[in-house]
């Protein structure tokens, strides 16, 4: 008994107070994507771009504390999916979990932080042409039937974690999850209109490097947090993160110069995210000198893809497959062959003599991916038998600002009248 | 000559231009402007604020063309800008009194006519 005493968490203040500041870092990463997104797409979809992000923040929150951290961080080890047990935040309280030294409640909202950004990058893959309605209720069937799943893999204890899969911060449920899930979600929902007859241009250069900028800032707060603390594993994943976007960003501007003789701002745009995706998985668990390597690495596949995709059908409007999922891939692979013991303490990777490393880390890499686009497939597929999962032509022409929101990004003011709510009900009946 | 001025919808802009391309007519003008038709008016919200927004945002083409590029051009216009729906917009056609092309002094037709032509 005096045993069990002595072995009762203790909460740490000094882990505390970073992971209280860490949460609110990630938390501002979803509006900051929102800004990354809005300047991508034309102007009359500002508003809707910016509040499907917005619509996360609500709806994958609510979810979460529901029965989304439930599913994630409950039940035994080495299964698919959690239980019950922690829904509606029952016996989430101020005692830390076993292992840790925060309390149980920060971790649900530090976790929580995580599935709302992952529930709002899916939304690059439909923006200009989805209802709002309708994506509202995707991302809540979302948010309990894919994120939670994905993360209880790694995270909560599941069959990739019991297995030995090492995932720092989420290359599996955010990254692969975002990824694949968007391509699912571009092929249900169906291309623009007039995507490959016109050309669709982002109307906002500055939005996208200020989203991406704020997006990195904030990613300290994600895979420096994701150590729960201030020990080693945070700072070397926090230090990663300055690392591995600065070479991916470096690896970019060449690959542009080699492409177009320019090296492009929305380029750069996306670099900084590829990069901090890149690091996401891998960023306990290598030394800063791979990281750099990572970094520089990790700009190829996403920028071949990227390249790919914009001569296909696939109208995967913002690029979440090349920038989310391709690039956690290849984290999660990095990790298989770089992990380095004498950093992380947990174990090697191919390079240093454990070969059965890269192994678990294929299995993450091939189920991730499957799981992630077979589910949401599935869930639009339903969705979209019951209602329409899109706006008809007119109102994707007019723009889906004003058709959903009735607002417009950009107002001159000039030739409104002042009306009262009587007189615009009577017009509207 | 004649001075073809289209009033039409934005989003329709880049099919006109295709439909211009088409039909030869090289030399355009385009402006953003904002107008009122017969359009039903919109009624937008901010911070409860409700007001209904009379002016809707158009692209008006000028194209200066000779008496044979006129129907053409028009045609254009109506191709590329029609939609079926209220709004899809005006073509004004203009007596032109006299152009001419700054660079090279041109007058008149041949002022409008695209070089290399």
């Amino acid at each position: 008994m005096s045993a069990l005493l002595a072995a009762a968490p203790a909460v740490d203040t000094g882990d505390t107070a970073w992971m209280l500041a860490a949460t609110a870092l990630v938390l501002m990463m979803t509006p900051a994507l929102g800004l990354f997104y809005a300047g991508l797409v034309r102007s009359k979809n500002t508003l809707n771009t910016f509040m499907m992000c917005v619509a996360a923040l609500a709806v994958a929150t609510i979810s979460w504390a529901t029965v989304g951290y439930s599913l994630a961080f409950s039940g035994g080890s080495g299964g698919f999916v959690g239980d019950f047990g922690y829904a509606f935040l029952n016996g989430v309280g101020f005692d830390p979990l076993e292992g840790q030294t925060i309390p149980h409640m920060l971790f649900f909202a530090f976790q929580g932080t995580f599935c709302i950004i992952t529930a709002a990058l899916v939304s690059g893959a439909v923006v200009e042409r989805m209802k709002f309605g309708p994506f509202l209720i995707f991302i809540a069937v979302w948010s309990v039937a894919v994120y939670p799943v994905l993360a209880h893999w790694v995270f909560g204890g599941g069959w990739l974690q019991d297995g030995g899969t090492l995932d720092f911060a989420g290359g599996v449920p955010v990254e692969m999850g975002s990824g694949f899930s968007a391509l699912a979600a571009a092929l249900v929902v169906g291309a623009r209109r007039d995507y490959g007859r016109q050309a669709l241009l982002p109307h906002n250069a500055v939005f996208v490097l200020l989203g991406a900028g704020l997006l990195w800032f904030g990613w300290f707060g994600f895979n420096g947090g994701s150590g729960l603390g201030t020990g080693e594993a945070s700072t070397l994943a926090f230090v990663n993160t300055l690392l591995c976007p600065a070479c991916t960003l470096l690896v970019w501007f060449v690959l542009d110069l080699i492409r177009g003789r320019q090296v492009t701002a929305i380029g750069a745009a996306t670099a900084i995210v590829v990069g901090c995706v890149g690091i996401t998985p891998a960023g306990g668990f290598i030394s800063p000198g791979w990281a750099m390597a990572l970094g520089a690495l990790a700009a190829l596949p996403s920028y071949a893809v990227i390249a790919w995709r914009t001569r296909t059908r696939v109208d995967e409007t913002l690029d979440v497959l090349a920038a989310h999922g391709i690039a956690g891939l290849t984290g999660i692979l990095f990790i298989g062959f770089f992990a380095q013991a004498d950093w992380n303490g947990i174990s090697d990777g191919l390079v240093y003599g454990n070969a059965a490393q890269l192994g678990d880390q294929a299995l993450a890499v091939l189920a991730t991916p499957a799981y992630a686009f077979v589910a949401t497939f599935v869930i639009l597929k339903v969705l979209g038998a019951v209602m329409p999962l899109r706006g008809d032509a007119r109102e994707e022409s007019m723009g889906m600002d004003i058709v959903e929101h009735g607002e417009e990004a950009y107002l001159t003011g000039e030739g409104a009248i002042l009306i009262n709510v009587e007189e615009a009900e009577r017009r509207a009946a | 000559m004649k001075l073809v001025i289209g009033i039409i919808r934005p989003e329709r802009a880049n099919d006109v231009l295709e439909a211009l391309y088409r039909a030869n007519v090289r030399g355009v003008s385009m402006s953003r402007v904002q107008g009122h038709g017969g359009e039903l008016d919109r009624v937008e919200t901010y911070r409860g604020t409700r007001v209904q927004m009379g002016l809707t945002d158009k692209v008006r083409f000028e194209i200066a063309v000779s008496e044979e590029f006129v129907q053409p051009t028009i045609d254009a216009l109506c191709e590329g800008g029609r939609t079926g729906e209220v709004g899809d917009g005006k073509i004004f056609v203009l007596a032109l009194d006299q152009v001419v092309r700054i660079r090279t002094g041109d007058t008149d037709n041949a002022a409008v006519t695209p070089v290399g032509n």
